[in-house]
């Protein structure tokens, strides 16, 4: 597995704490193999983005680090902390797997902005009702990223009267109101018009910029070759090749990868 | 107001006219000399009709609510019972319901002498606990199956963005999973209640004087058919439309 480790950064040692890392990750559902040992470690401020075809597992490995999906085995650390995990890949520990989803916000390629709340009611509800903050104080930081976002006056809108990017803006202001130490995006613009992706991948540029730890599911390869750190392609429920953007898509060695820029581009 | 110009079409207007010449003709030609007479007993009888659907609608639904969980995703040994019993419930008479638990199990209580004996003796040997609970059961068996659809169609994705933020079952299912389900059934809901609304009348048949009883006193004691049941229908096409409104007011806010 070991030479399977996709560590983000050079060659030389790197200090920076580890934000996520998996080690020998498989998944199955019945007979199919989705996942076939994956390892890959992300540290702080690290910008994965994991790309490959439909039914390479990549959004099945994204959904397995914050146990939506249940491993069938392997190994996941986050921040440091293991996450306990029974024989069978299950949660042993529903406390702890909740503790640590607090700390991994999720984006969905299809918002998943719940339909009953307003916007500014989607944003503050983990706050509020998971992590305990103070409402009014809950209420003037969801304000902030709701403009930060683009959607300062939308507060009171239900998510049924926004656009796709609109309500995947407010899915990013929704997760980053639980002030994650990494940010999980599962095809963030793959559900949206070709009009309206821009302005959600301003967003995330945006957040790469400032540092934020993210792992990045994505079809979007310019996208990907300009904000993310590293690379990891995904073939078949098996890193096929990774590295930083530069050498992944300037200077693919496996012919599979080759194939696959070339059927994207 | 544009629906005050709607009404003033000439084919609305006539409508109108004839309605109001019926309800003078009702007024003027029919006898309701009874009415003072009987006006106590008919409110106590409203009351009743009132409460008894208030109680067993409340009551009802907060039965239906683990009735649909349990079907929807409970394991098999809550799944089974709580189906069996929503298809017993749907699958017989509501009048039979009534008479089972009154003449059946209100008969088998005052054999065992610590029942009798018992502080609530009192009320068991009264009619009106028996109506509740059937009303009640019956309206969680039907909503009990309402609620099992609603909370199998509550989108996996609402479901998800909660786990995904570590958010524990039980907030979930209060914050997110209930209130989505409960507003897609809302319209199903405020019909089921106004059918409860009317199925209230069968209380009479095991001596709860709710409003419907009353019409029956005054019809045996009068002789005067039509006119308590004109008033009945009156009453209770008023309390539906309440029913109706107050359910609308639900889906909207």
């Amino acid at each position: 597995m070991d030479t399977a480790t996709a560590d983000a950064a050079s060659p030389e040692i790197d200090t920076r704490p580890e934000a996520i890392r998996v080690a020998g990750l498989h998944k199955s559902f019945g007979d199919l193999e989705v996942l076939k040992g994956v390892s890959l470690t992300a540290r702080q401020g690290d910008v994965v983005a994991i790309i490959g075809g439909s039914g390479s597992g990549k959004s099945t490995m994204l959904r397995c680090i914050n146990f939506l999906e249940t491993p069938s085995a392997g190994q996941i650390v986050i921040g440091g902390e293991e996450v306990a995990m029974r024989p069978d890949g299950s949660p042993a520990n529903q406390k702890q797997i909740e503790r640590i989803r607090t700390r991994l916000a999720m984006v969905f390629q299809q918002f998943n902005l719940w339909t009953h709340r307003t916007l500014l009611e989607n944003v503050i509800e983990v706050p509020v009702h998971v992590l305990k903050t103070p409402r009014a104080e809950a209420e003037a930081r969801a304000r902030q990223l709701l403009e930060r976002v683009g959607l300062a006056g939308r507060e009171d809108t239900y998510p049924a009267y926004l656009s796709g990017g609109q309500q995947q803006r407010a899915a990013i202001a929704r997760a980053l109101a639980v002030d994650p130490s990494a940010m999980l995006f599962d095809e963030p613009t793959s559900a949206l018009d070709p009009e309206l992706v821009g302005e959600v991948l301003t967003v995330i540029r945006d957040l790469a910029a400032e540092g934020r730890t993210m792992l990045l599911v994505t079809h979007e390869m310019k996208f990907a070759r300009e904000v993310a750190n590293h690379v990891v392609y995904l073939y078949q429920g098996r890193i096929e090749e990774q590295g930083p953007p530069a050498e992944v898509f300037g200077n693919p060695q496996s012919e599979r990868l080759k194939q696959f820029l070339s059927s994207v581009a | 107001m544009t629906s005050v110009k709607a009404l003033m079409q000439p084919h609305r207007i006539v409508m109108m006219l004839i309605f109001a010449a019926l309800v003078v003709w009702c007024a003027l030609s029919l006898r309701w000399d009874w009415i003072p007479q009987y006006a106590p007993l008919a409110l106590e009888g409203l009351w009743t009709t009132i409460w008894i659907l208030a109680v067993s609608t409340f009551l009802g639904f907060l039965l239906a609510v683990p009735l649909g969980l349990a079907q929807a995703i409970g394991p098999w040994y809550l799944s089974i019972p709580a189906r069996t019993f929503c298809t017993i419930i749907r699958g017989t008479p509501l009048l039979l319901q009534i008479w089972l638990l009154y003449y059946g199990l209100g008969s088998l209580f005052p054999q065992f002498p610590w029942i009798r004996g018992s502080e609530l003796w009192p009320y068991l040997r009264q009619a009106w606990p028996y109506a509740v609970l059937a009303l009640t059961l019956s309206y969680a068996g039907y909503e009990g199956e309402v609620m099992r659809g609603a909370f199998s169609g509550v989108a996996k994705g609402q479901l998800e963005a909660a786990k995904s933020f570590g958010m524990p079952r039980f907030t979930m299912f209060r914050r997110i999973w209930l209130p989505q389900a409960v507003r897609n059934v809302l319209p199903t809901l405020g019909g089921e209640t106004i059918l409860q609304l009317k199925a209230t009348p069968l209380v009479a048949t095991i001596t709860v004087v709710d409003i419907y009883a009353v019409s029956s006193r005054v019809r045996s004691d009068t002789f005067i058919v039509y006119e308590p049941l004109l008033l009945l229908a009156l009453v209770y096409l008023v309390i539906a439309g309440l029913i109706a409104l107050a359910f609308r007011r639900f889906e909207q806010g």
